[in-house]
């Protein structure tokens, strides 16, 4: 079936049918997001007076300058730096601990190798919803509520990276590591100089999914962040929302949802094919 | 599997997995400790002192209606989310795939809500539905159809599931998509070329074919239902009305934070960790066995 595809793909007035059937999913999918970017560009009058319109309105700028600078409980830019923070600091800190201890039981022989590989391996198991209250005491104990290693620290204490980097290093030809020991080069040198390098794609593909991770949190921050300076821009929106029978500053709320999403989506769109690649590898 | 060519040395090594083990330990060891330590005794009303009471926690939770009713909920919870994501991901993945240019363009257009988090997700949702400004129940008003999660159970339900489906079925999406592309051409189009219509050859040799990529699936959004969809719930309906949607990951949340019942929410910690292995240890069989493959 050169150049043209194979029969059983379609033409005609069957390719317009799939094209309408994936249109109408896009649609579906994007219709929340498009309404949220809506309800961020009109004033409070337009959306209290359903049915809200469909299109934006002229106070995008307005709404979204009010957020960033007054926010509800705090300045939503307060917030994006908090996430920025909590996304980079899990990001990079999970990246670094995890290189370091598979070089370990990669490439070397030390007593308790097989226990410490084990004991890593557990981690696996467990998300952090499961061991919330105690985790919290410990968190409480160090005097890290409101602070970014509390943030941090608890969600990079999961050994997926770990694995993969393990996986990675095992498939590394054994030449590679042989040579650097015959021209002298000590094992750090072996590291930075050429295991590193090599596993360059790896680690951007790790970043994406650990970024989007850390950047999407919810349930600890909301729990060990009581001050609204400290709060993350993914569980801030909800403390936006009035208690009781007010009405909820929706255009703010709105923009906030968007500021929200912008990061992580730039991510996974400018990064697409490493994301893929992550996604896949990281759940193998 | 072991590395021929090896460093010498003890205390490097040692040093290079020192910082995650002391992390692993003080954040993940002793917490899962203290969460089993703690499910073994019941606090009393001043949390002054700890009294034991063995696996009494267990009982009296296994035989509490609102925990019971709260495993129905997760169990219904997350069969509606998996069966909707996955079913519209296949969808769309099957329409993506019968074409010769453009399946790219769709996809990227179809990712990007996996990198919106499921807390934004349920906001989102939530101001759809919304009960006095919501677009939608606006305009399935005017339909005559009264539409009220914060009262109606089966309603509140139903948001929780669209919600978290919702940001689900581009990573789904992707997973068929690539499945999809892995079957060889030739084997469909011999079958067309016996006379075998679309649904034929959809039920008889790509859904056999693509079983691997589902039953993966499966378990993932079964994991991903079960942990990941706190932020919905939270934001949404808070577990009401009448706890209808409160998962069993929403109560352990609710018992020892909000009602402070550290006993009972220890407890449950520990069945969720009973649950959350046994899931684990399926989905490493079934991988182990298709690396096999």
């Amino acid at each position: 079936m050169a150049g043209q595809g194979g029969m059983v793909q379609k033409r005609g007035s069957g390719l317009w049918l799939t094209h309408l059937g994936l249109i109408v999913g896009v649609a579906f999918i994007f219709f929340p997001i498009w309404l949220a970017f809506v309800a961020s560009t009109v004033d409070q009058q337009a959306i209290v007076r359903p049915p809200m319109p469909l299109l934006p309105g002229d106070k995008l700028i307005e709404n979204y300058t009010r957020a960033l600078t007054s926010g509800v409980n705090a300045p939503v830019a307060t917030m994006l730096f908090n996430s920025a923070v909590m996304a980079l600091g899990i990001s990079l800190g999970k990246i670094a601990i995890s290189l370091l201890s598979a070089f370990a039981i990669v490439y070397f022989r030390f007593p308790g190798r097989t226990l410490f590989f084990w004991l890593i391996f557990l981690t696996l198991m467990l998300p952090v919803e499961v061991r919330i209250v105690p985790t919290y005491e410990v968190i409480a104990n160090f005097g890290m509520l409101n602070s970014y290693s509390g943030l941090i620290l608890p969600l990079i204490a999961s050994a997926t990276a770990t694995f993969l980097f393990r996986q990675f290093f095992m498939t590394v030809p054994d030449e590679l590591a042989e040579a650097a020991r015959v021209d002298g080069a000590g094992p750090m040198r072996f590291f930075f100089d050429i295991l590193l390098p090599m596993s360059r794609t790896n680690i951007a593909a790790l970043f994406v999914i650990l970024f989007i991770y850390g950047w999407n949190q919810y349930l600890w921050p909301l729990l060990i962040t009581t001050d609204p300076e400290m709060n993350t821009i993914v569980m801030g929106i909800k403390q936006m929302f009035p208690s009781g029978d007010d009405t909820a500053d929706w255009p703010v709320i709105m923009a906030t949802s968007i500021l929200a999403m912008v990061p992580p989506v730039l991510v996974v769109i400018g990064m697409q094919k490493l994301f893929v690649r992550g996604l896949v590898e990281s759940e193998k | 599997m072991e590395k021929r060519v090896t460093f010498k040395g003890i205390w490097l090594p040692l040093l290079l997995v020192a910082p995650q083990i002391v992390i692993t330990a003080v954040f993940f060891f002793y917490p899962a400790g203290q969460a089993i330590w703690q499910s073994l005794f019941i606090p009393d009303p001043f949390g002054l002192s700890m009294q034991w009471v063995g696996l009494g926690n267990f009982e009296f939770l296994l035989s509490d209606r609102f925990y019971r009713a709260s495993f129905l909920t997760t169990a219904i919870f997350s069969i509606l989310v998996t069966v909707v994501s996955m079913g519209v991901a296949l969808y769309l993945a099957v329409l993506a795939d019968r074409l010769i240019k453009g399946s790219g363009t769709y996809r990227t257009l179809l990712i990007w809500p996996y990198a919106v988090a499921p807390a934004v997700a349920g906001v989102l949702w939530l101001f759809m539905f919304n009960t006095r400004v919501g677009v939608v129940t606006w305009y399935i008003g005017l339909l005559g159809y009264d539409w009220n999660h914060v009262l109606n159970e089966g309603e509140a339900m139903g948001l929780v599931v669209v919600a978290s489906a919702w940001g689900r079925i581009s990573y789904n999406f992707l997973f068929f998509l690539a499945g999809l592309q892995a079957i060889p051409k030739s084997v469909i189009e011999a079958a067309a070329i016996d006379g075998a219509r679309f649904w034929t050859r959809f039920r008889t040799i790509v859904f056999p074919l693509l079983s691997p990529t589902t039953f993966f699936l499966l378990v993932v959004n079964i994991i991903y239902a079960f942990f990941e969809t706190f932020g919905v719930i939270h934001t949404i309906t808070g577990g009401g009305p009448q706890q209808a949607t409160t998962i069993l990951v929403y109560k352990v949340y609710a018992d020892g934070f909000v009602g402070q019942d550290l006993g009972s929410s220890a407890a449950q910690s520990v069945i969720l960790l009973l649950i959350v292995s046994v899931l684990t240890v399926v989905q490493f069989k079934y991988i182990e066995r298709r690396v096999h493959y």
